[in-house]
């Protein structure tokens, strides 16, 4: 906690669920430290706690014991709304499936997550949004709306996305597991060109190929790290 | 979130789905065009009602003279003939509040021009005939003073009666005489249109002439009893004082005992006016009724119509959650949807009911009022309806789990 490098940190997480008058531990302990500019990937077979342990690290979920240190917050026990707001501030995320609003140009997909964070003007919204589709190499796309993307285009503007509010960690969770070879190489090249900038990225992956392109790999099972 | 942006994404959402938002506002838009045409329509009726009522005469209380009951068996009001012109010339110098008054002799007679008959009443009035009514002359003059102190034998056609004697469209020819009971009359002038009464009676089927004269001529009456008498007040609040005091100076004047019961009659027009604005207010309760059955009935279509859409959206929920949206921003988010699908709905049935009740008025040739109250109500209660059936399904959506929520199907 004290080495200014760590980005995060957790200790001894737990998260444990109530099925049928049994409890049952889908993070069963985990303590993990993440350098800033580190690339982890997070492996693991279905069941082994992966998911649940990147929606922890997402603040999208609370630990039922452990702590948990982001960027020097102790995050493991805000409340919805502080959770909300570290969401919006520290973390980017980019899912499996794309997760952009239908209907919706890039460029006012990038923008969304600046609506619920401090209040910026309009030009500077779009010159943000335009910034990030050009460094993700859409320039030439920003009023396409998702349905006139390929995947691996839209995978690029989720991931703009997930910057625009200049997140100190980028989760992605299988950010290739619904392209095909092509764009899915694409998006790793865009990953280590982010790495390579200095910028956190934890990556949830079933693939070994993908896994070994990380600086550092963590494997799970049965909700412990291996 | 700032409530501009707020504003930005529920429009957005709304316009990708044109179609449906518009059918889901159309509950909206029918039940407050229905209650803006309604209101318009009724309000104009009432006002066309109020204005016959007044044409009948400005605060207008009518006297007529007690029923003869002799050996037990009434006449009914009128019969008796004790009401005379003294009591009217006491009642206007003595009376508080009376402004002015008319005492008036009835008959009935044929009359002739040229080839053309018609039968019809003839009212015996003074002067005062004129102010009392509110009546006036489109063409010549009304009688004067003169011509009721020595009796002329001159009169004033209603329109009905000059239209049946001097034909549709012909003018009232210069120095005109017509015969009444075969008696030459002089035609002094014809009156203005009155129309129709509240009680269907034609106003303007009438002929007026001197008192004196109607009742030496016509009816053929050597005393001086009146068959009614008019009496404009000076203001309708003032009525119960007046009544009181018309009824005490006529039972002085009639030598009334204490206990005996009034040989006259007094009558206001507060009873039509009752009866009019009762069947106003059972229609407007009416009206009320059903608009807030349509509202609802909308208001259903838009709970229903939101609830669809969050579960449709679920995804879209948890990625905005995700990307830091607080439950607040998506209740926000859902609500003002919803009041944009009431209110925008509730504006364009405000246009709507404009227009059908001018559309309605033209053809029915019915006067509409357009209150400007109504229509903010109108507005106000659509903006409510988005509020409170907005509400429930905005409520849902923001106590979705964010996990849940982006993983679900």
């Amino acid at each position: 906690m004290s080495d200014p490098n760590i980005v995060v940190s957790l200790r001894e997480i737990r998260k444990t669920y109530h099925l049928g008058g049994e409890d049952i531990a889908a993070v069963d302990g985990v303590s993990l430290d993440i350098a800033s500019g580190d690339f982890v990937a997070i492996m693991g077979a279905s069941g082994s706690g992966k998911s649940t342990l990147l929606n922890i690290l997402g603040c999208l979920d609370q630990p039922t014991s452990g702590a948990y240190v982001l960027d020097g917050e102790d995050v493991a026990q805000l409340d919805r709304n502080r959770l909300a707001r570290v969401r919006n501030r520290r973390i980017g995320f980019v899912f499996q499936n794309f997760s952009l609003l239908a209907r919706t140009s890039s460029i006012e997909n990038v923008e969304m997550p600046l609506y619920y964070g401090i209040h910026r003007p309009a030009a500077e919204r779009h010159a943000r949004a335009t910034r990030l589709l050009q460094r993700v190499g859409l320039g030439d796309r920003l009023h396409h709306t998702p349905g006139q993307l390929s995947g691996g285009q839209m995978q690029r503007v989720a991931i703009a996305r997930a910057l625009v509010n200049e997140p100190s960690i980028l989760l992605a969770d299988e950010p290739t597991g619904n392209l095909d070879s092509r764009s899915g190489a694409e998006i790793m090249t865009l990953f280590h060109e982010l790495s390579a900038e200095g910028i956190t990225l934890i990556m949830v992956t079933h693939s070994d190929e993908i896994a070994r392109q990380a600086k550092r790999t963590i494997h799970m099972r049965d909700g412990r790290v291996v | 979130m700032n409530p501009l942006l707020l504003l930005r994404v529920a429009l957005r959402a709304l316009w990708r789905a044109k179609v449906r938002s518009l059918l889901t506002s159309l509950g909206i838009i029918v039940g407050i065009a229905a209650v803006i045409a309604m209101k318009a329509i009724g309000d104009g009726a009432t006002a066309m009602i109020q204005n016959q009522m007044s044409s009948l005469g400005d605060n207008l209380v009518i006297i007529y003279p007690g029923s003869q009951n002799p050996g037990g068996v009434k006449g009914g009001v009128g019969t008796q003939q004790n009401l005379t012109d003294r009591d009217a010339t006491a009642l206007l110098r003595e009376c508080e509040h009376v402004r002015n008054i008319c005492p008036m002799v009835f008959a009935g007679a044929q009359t002739m021009y040229g080839a053309n008959n018609w039968r019809t009443g003839i009212q015996g009035v003074t002067p005062s005939y004129s102010d009392v009514r509110r009546w006036g002359v489109t063409e010549g003059t009304f009688i004067t003073d003169s011509d009721q102190r020595s009796g002329a034998h001159v009169c004033v056609l209603g329109a009905t009666v000059a239209q049946n004697l001097f034909g549709e469209d012909e003018e009232m020819p210069e120095n005109a005489y017509i015969r009444i009971r075969n008696i030459p009359f002089r035609v002094l002038g014809i009156l203005e249109k009155k129309g129709t009464a509240a009680w269907g009676q034609d106003q303007d089927d009438v002929i007026i002439m001197p008192l004196s004269t109607c009742r030496r001529v016509m009816q053929r009456n050597p005393f001086d009893n009146v068959n009614q008498v008019l009496i404009s007040l000076d203001s309708m609040d003032n009525l119960e004082a007046a009544r009181q005091s018309i009824t005490t100076i006529l039972r002085e004047r009639h030598h009334l005992a204490d206990l005996a019961d009034d040989d006259f009659t007094v009558r206001d027009m507060t009873e039509i006016t009752k009866m009019v604005s009762s069947v106003a207010s059972s229609m407007k309760i009416l009206l009320t009724i059903i608009a807030s059955i349509s509202l609802v009935v909308g208001g259903i279509g838009i709970m229903n119509i939101m609830l669809v859409s969050v579960t449709e959206r679920t995804r879209e929920i948890g990625l905005r959650m995700a990307v830091g949206a607080r439950q607040s921003d998506i209740l926000w988010q859902f609500l003002v949807e919803a009041i944009l699908l009431s209110g925008v709905g509730g504006m364009i049935g405000i246009g709507v009911g404009i227009g059908a009740a001018k559309i309605l008025a033209n053809a029915k040739q019915w006067p509409v009022l357009i209150d400007p109250s109504t229509i903010l109500l109108s507005l106000g209660v659509a903006a409510s309806i988005g509020i409170f059936f907005g509400f429930y399904p905005a409520w849902r959506a923001s106590r979705l789990n964010p996990i849940d929520a982006l993983r679900y199907e």
